[in-house]
């Protein structure tokens, strides 16, 4: 079982939730995050004042997928996340040791 | 036989007088039409702070100080309420022994003394007009708040707002429109170019230098934390100052319909302009600067509202527009003051910027930039009128900015200084000085 966290770019939260239930993801769990990477911060004007803002919005998405469709998992992300731009975010995937339903105890990938 | 001709030449005269200016000899008649557009006036100015005001500020701080703008607001409006029925009034309207009189208006009228509902003011109730000018004694210290927000204890903002209630505003209203010596002079302040723009925003200034920047001021980006609710504050603002100067005409009549009318056009004037000129210099026309730019016009209309043209308050909102977007920025990033929401630039500018114009549009050979003329026999000339206009707006400048000073100085004792420590500035007043929050979401 892997866990995939993406940084996204908040507008593209619909297409990768599409995207990723076409392939039978059926779980996710979203957070509205700040951060800045590569694409650094943007400008913001107010009243004639320009102010650097160092944290842009992005959105956080995570899901637990088994290990055999993760590829696919990661691919269905690029694909519907990537504008070509730069600020498209990133995926990080990391080894999940268990997984367990609350409401009827089941373990391992059963209870993804 | 002396006397007798005497007697029968004042009585001649007097009834002359009373012939060509029925409005202010005969006035011991109420007027209804005037009686129901001053009511509907003071509605429209109290909606200036409440909410106007309130959400225009509120929404320019930081999440977390988004109360301690409202319950200031609401605070004010209550203190400044009961003080002026106490002694404000009396000081701004009522009339003192000889010439005292010209300085502040004693205190026989303190109480609302001898405001009855018979009593009028001109052919208006004198209750319906005392309460009138009580709304302007009430935004007039909301107003500056702007410049200390974010940073001052509760206590001290209180205690100031009070203070110069009585020893500011009151006063300068008295010299103005209560009798005194500018008033006497000619001094051309229609609904408040002096007593309320210039003084709240020379007030918020010295505020901004004695208690200094917010923390984080110049270093990073101190942003207005919910724009919608500043933009729709500025809205209710448009639409009540339509009574704030329309109303200051106190009747029902073509001055009142021309003041309101020029007060619109210097409002929506100023916002294009200043929206242009931002897109023209930034490259984006921003939601903040059209409106900012709207009440950079509404403010410097105020005092020349009763006396100019359409055309010069074309002028009028456009210099407005351009003058005050430069003001902002000599203001807070040349000279890094921090009024923290624009209080002098915007209100203070845009009153000495309407005052000083008021003595040019209100003259009537300017072909099609004319205005209705002076109002002072004396007074013939542009030049002469600038004079007098000049010397209101230093006089009210420099006696705001002392006293100001002066109370700042005197209030921190009482309050063991006038601002929050840096901790609790960075947890914010609201949960500092109230215990609760604006949102829980």
């Amino acid at each position: 079982m892997k866990l995939i966290t993406a940084i996204i770019k908040p507008f593209k939260l619909d297409d990768v939730r599409d995207a990723l239930s076409e392939i039978g993801i059926h779980g996710l769990t979203v957070t509205e995050v700040k951060g800045f990477g590569r694409q650094k911060g943007h400008t913001e004007l107010y009243r004639g004042a320009e102010y650097v803002v160092d944290f842009l919005p992005k959105v956080k998405l995570e899901t637990a997928v088994a290990s055999d469709i993760l590829d696919k998992a990661i691919e269905a992300i690029i694909k519907a996340a990537n504008t070509g731009k730069i600020g498209d975010g990133k995926i990080f995937v990391s080894n999940i040791e268990q997984t367990i339903r609350i409401r009827t105890g089941e373990t391992g990938p059963e209870a993804l | 036989m002396n006397s007798f001709f005497t007697k029968t030449l004042l009585k001649t005269f007097l009834f002359l007088i009373s012939f060509f200016l029925p409005f202010l000899t005969l006035a011991d008649e109420l007027n209804g039409a005037n009686t129901a557009w001053i009511m509907s006036s003071t509605a429209l100015v109290l909606f200036m702070t409440l909410p106007g005001l309130a959400l225009f500020y509120g929404g320019l701080v930081k999440k977390r100080n988004v109360l301690s703008i409202l319950i200031q607001c609401f605070a004010i409006a209550g203190i400044a309420s009961i003080l002026w029925v106490v002694v404000g009034y009396s000081i701004a309207f009522g009339t003192a022994e000889g010439a005292a009189n010209d300085w502040f208006g004693g205190f026989g009228k303190m109480f609302f003394s001898g405001v009855s509902e018979s009593s009028l003011t001109g052919d208006i109730p004198e209750s319906l007009f005392a309460m009138f000018q009580m709304t302007f004694a009430i935004i007039t210290p909301a107003l500056i708040i702007g410049g200390f927000a974010e940073r001052t204890k509760f206590s001290a903002v209180i205690i100031f707002t009070s203070l110069w209630l009585l020893l500011v505003y009151a006063p300068i209203t008295h010299w103005v429109w209560g009798g005194g010596w500018l008033g006497q002079m000619g001094l051309l302040d229609f609904a408040g170019g002096t007593v309320v723009h210039i003084t709240a925003g020379v007030a918020a200034l010295v505020a901004a230098i004695v208690i200094g920047p917010r923390k984080h001021f110049g270093k990073s980006a101190i942003i207005p934390h919910n724009m919608t609710m500043t933009v729709t504050g500025a809205g209710m603002l448009w639409v009540g100052w339509f009574g704030f100067n329309g109303g200051s005409a106190l009747a029902a009549n073509g001055d009142g319909a021309m003041a309101m009318l020029v007060t619109h056009i210097s409002a929506a004037t100023a916002a294009v302009t200043w929206m242009l000129y931002e897109w023209i210099k930034f490259g984006k026309p921003t939601a903040l600067g059209t409106v900012t730019g709207m009440v950079a016009g509404l403010g410097t209309i105020t005092p020349a509202s009763g006396y100019v043209g359409p055309a010069g308050a074309l002028v009028m909102g456009f210099i407005a527009g351009v003058v005050c977007f430069h003001a902002v920025i000599i203001i807070k990033q040349k000279w890094k003051i921090d009024d923290s929401l624009d209080v002098f630039p915007v209100h203070g500018v845009g009153g000495i910027l309407g005052t000083l114009l008021a003595a040019v549009f209100a003259s009537t050979e300017l072909g099609i930039f004319s205005g209705q003329g002076f109002t002072n026999d004396k007074i013939t000339s542009i030049g002469q009128q600038f004079g007098v206009q000049a010397i209101g707006v230093l006089s009210t400048f420099i006696y705001t900015a002392i006293v100001s000073y002066i109370l700042f100085k005197l209030v921190g004792l009482m309050t063991n200084g006038l601002r929050v420590d840096q901790d609790e500035e960075t947890q914010g007043l609201d949960i500092i000085d109230h215990e609760e929050r604006g949102y829980e979401l």
